[in-house]
């Protein structure tokens, strides 16, 4: 099993490598010099020098990309050319906005969309079933920054339940940190949820078909029992499964649920910098993105074995 | 679609004759789904009918004015109709979703169709597409519009790079699965060239799923045109497009919560029908392959 293990683990290499190519070329896309790119339409000629000196654009090509990887492994993920700081220290100070909001997003949405999906496919057909899959399109069609004004509209500036906008870190009390992150994650959440609770019911219901379902029903065991502890877990792969794709919409989401809700995060630096056309800021972060989404989908691959102890690979 | 058509042959024919009430009435999600669309497509190509304000024009009088009798859906910040601007702003979003779905598809189905068939060529196509789709889809497309001149052709250029490795992931499925049947080996071995089995024998079995395909990216790409534009690296600011109207209503949002609500329900309809058209399309042409994952 090891060496599947380590197999699967070299099998991501290709794929960071050609994340880190695009990632790398995507300011060479653009026609003309990068270098007045960046420096935009108001700049000197100076300014545009010095950004090609410290970038190493006068470099060729193939040795500019060996020297940003070569320092990107290393860790040192050059200065912002905007505000002169170290990338890594700018992306240290938004790390942890960023990391709760897709702590609580996952937590809530797995906990609600599970359950919802086992109900839809236990009550297959009725009306329960056809409110809670409605709910899963409309969860698809309404995007992130679309509910999350609904959600500030209802709950923050109608009712007055919750803060507008805004984030407290965790050092000011558990909270007010938790208040302030009840909306954003409901908003991210909303599409990931209508994607587990569809995914859900579909692969519930296959397996409630299974004759090992029947014979457990036949024995008298209670709906409850057969539901979580029968059909759930012969049912996990795909959740599994879609919980990791899942993350690429999270990630993504996250970058316009901190823009909706002032949330000073990853997503709000990368927006800022794309605004900016801060390089080497865009850079990091499109790359620390592309790599938890890599990690994240390695680990639930990893973890189809304890899912399901059938899978040895 | 050919094949369901003669695999159900004689229900069909009697089906059609039962005219459309029964289908609408068999199928309510697409009905509903076509309903919503075409008043969305009517209202935006109609929009000059619909209002007697011009989207553009500016009425400092009238600033921030709440929904009335009017301004239906009220006023932004500098007095421009929002109902008006709504309408309008549709326009841009529904050409930027068709022209990104027939864009996708058309480029998804070649590499897809290369990619299914010739192994070298799949094993470096499939790496870059892997690679393009580890990438979240919204930081690819706006890191890729920070550094491209602001226009609508760089934004469909954008939101077709990302939605171009999915449709190749699904042509690339279909025809893995299709080339190891035996009509398939069949017409190796009576010699037809590989462009006539993937052209007569192959293309065909991808355009059901295909099809489906296509209105998920239409809407997907809906979205991205508003998410990009809200995000201020979309269509260049002053073209009306829903995210853009989105946008400038960021700041007054706790004042004039109408600016974002309004255009943000209009995206909302259109793309909800368009997936409920998609999501019945799906069942009535082929359960098995258009899963949306």
């Amino acid at each position: 099993m090891w060496t599947l293990i380590i197999r699967r683990m070299l099998a991501t290499a290709p794929v960071l490598a050609t994340v880190a190519v695009v990632v790398f070329a995507i300011l060479h896309v653009a026609p003309g010099d990068p270098a007045a790119v960046i420096a935009g339409d108001q700049a000197t000629p100076q300014q545009i020098l010095d950004i090609r000196a410290k970038l190493g654009l006068d470099l060729p090509f193939r040795d500019q990309f060996m020297l940003w990887l070569n320092n990107t492994l290393h860790g040192n993920f050059g200065t912002s050319i905007f505000s002169n700081q170290p990338v890594g220290l700018l992306i240290l100070q938004r790390l942890q906005p960023t990391i709760a909001l897709t702590i609580t997003t996952t937590i809530v949405t797995v906990a609600l969309a599970v359950p919802i999906g086992v109900l839809a496919a236990w009550r297959a057909g009725s009306w329960i079933d056809r409110m809670l899959m409605s709910f899963a399109v409309l969860g698809f069609s309404f995007p992130v920054f679309v509910v999350g004004y609904i959600l500030i509209y209802l709950f923050a500036v109608e009712l007055r339940f919750l803060p507008i906008q805004g984030y407290r870190p965790l050092e000011d009390g558990f909270w007010p940190f938790l208040q302030h992150l009840v909306l954003p994650s409901l908003a991210l959440g909303m599409s990931f949820m209508a994607l587990i609770a569809r995914i859900t019911r579909a692969s519930v219901l296959e397996v409630l078909s299974q004759d090992h379902i029947r014979t457990a029903r036949a024995k008298g065991m209670s709906v409850r029992q057969l539901l979580f502890s029968h059909a759930l877990p012969n049912a996990a792969v795909p959740i599994v499964t879609i919980i990791g794709a899942g993350v690429a919409i999270l990630l993504g989401g996250v970058v316009v649920t901190e823009s909706v809700f002032a949330i000073p995060g990853l997503g709000r630096l990368v927006v800022d910098a794309i605004l900016q056309r801060d390089y080497p800021v865009i850079q990091a972060v499109l790359l620390i993105f592309s790599v938890t989404y890599v990690f994240v989908n390695l680990a639930i691959d990893l973890l189809y074995v304890v899912v399901d102890p059938r899978i040895r690979y | 679609m050919a094949d369901t058509v003669a695999a159900s042959g004689q229900g069909t024919r009697r089906s059609r004759r039962r005219g459309l009430l029964w289908h609408a009435r068999r199928n309510p999600s697409m009905t509903l789904g076509l309903a919503i669309l075409a008043l969305v497509i009517l209202g935006t190509v109609f929009a000059s009918r619909l209002t007697h304000y011009d989207p553009i024009l500016i009425d400092p009088l009238a600033r921030l004015k709440p929904p009335s009798a009017a301004h239906a859906l009220g006023t932004d910040v500098v007095g421009r109709d929002l109902w008006s601007r709504t309408i309008y702003g549709g326009r841009i979003s529904l050409l930027i979703g068709i022209t990104v779905a027939l864009l996708t598809t058309s480029i998804g189905l070649l590499i897809g169709l290369v990619s299914g068939y010739n192994r070298t060529a799949d094993a470096i196509l499939m790496r870059i597409m892997d690679g393009l789709m580890s990438i979240p889809a919204i930081l690819l497309a706006i890191a890729f519009m920070a550094f491209m001149p602001a226009s609508i052709i760089t934004v469909v250029a954008a939101i077709s790079i990302v939605e171009i490795p999915r449709v190749v992931r699904l042509v690339r499925g279909v025809v893995l699965s299709i080339r190891e049947q035996a009509y398939i080996e069949a017409a190796v071995i009576s010699g037809s060239r590989v462009g006539r089995i993937l052209i007569r024998h192959i293309l065909p079995n991808t355009l059901a799923p295909l099809s489906v395909q296509a209105t998920y990216v239409c809407a997907a790409a809906i979205l991205f045109e508003s998410l990009l534009s809200f995000l201020g690296a979309g269509t260049p600011p002053e073209i009306p497009s829903w995210g853009n109207i989105m946008a400038e209503g960021r700041t007054y949002f706790v004042l004039a919560p109408w600016i974002i609500l309004a255009p943000g329900f209009m995206l909302s309809l259109t793309v909800l029908a368009i997936n409920l058209l998609g999501d019945s399309l799906r069942d009535l042409l082929d359960p098995r392959f258009a899963r949306r994952l």
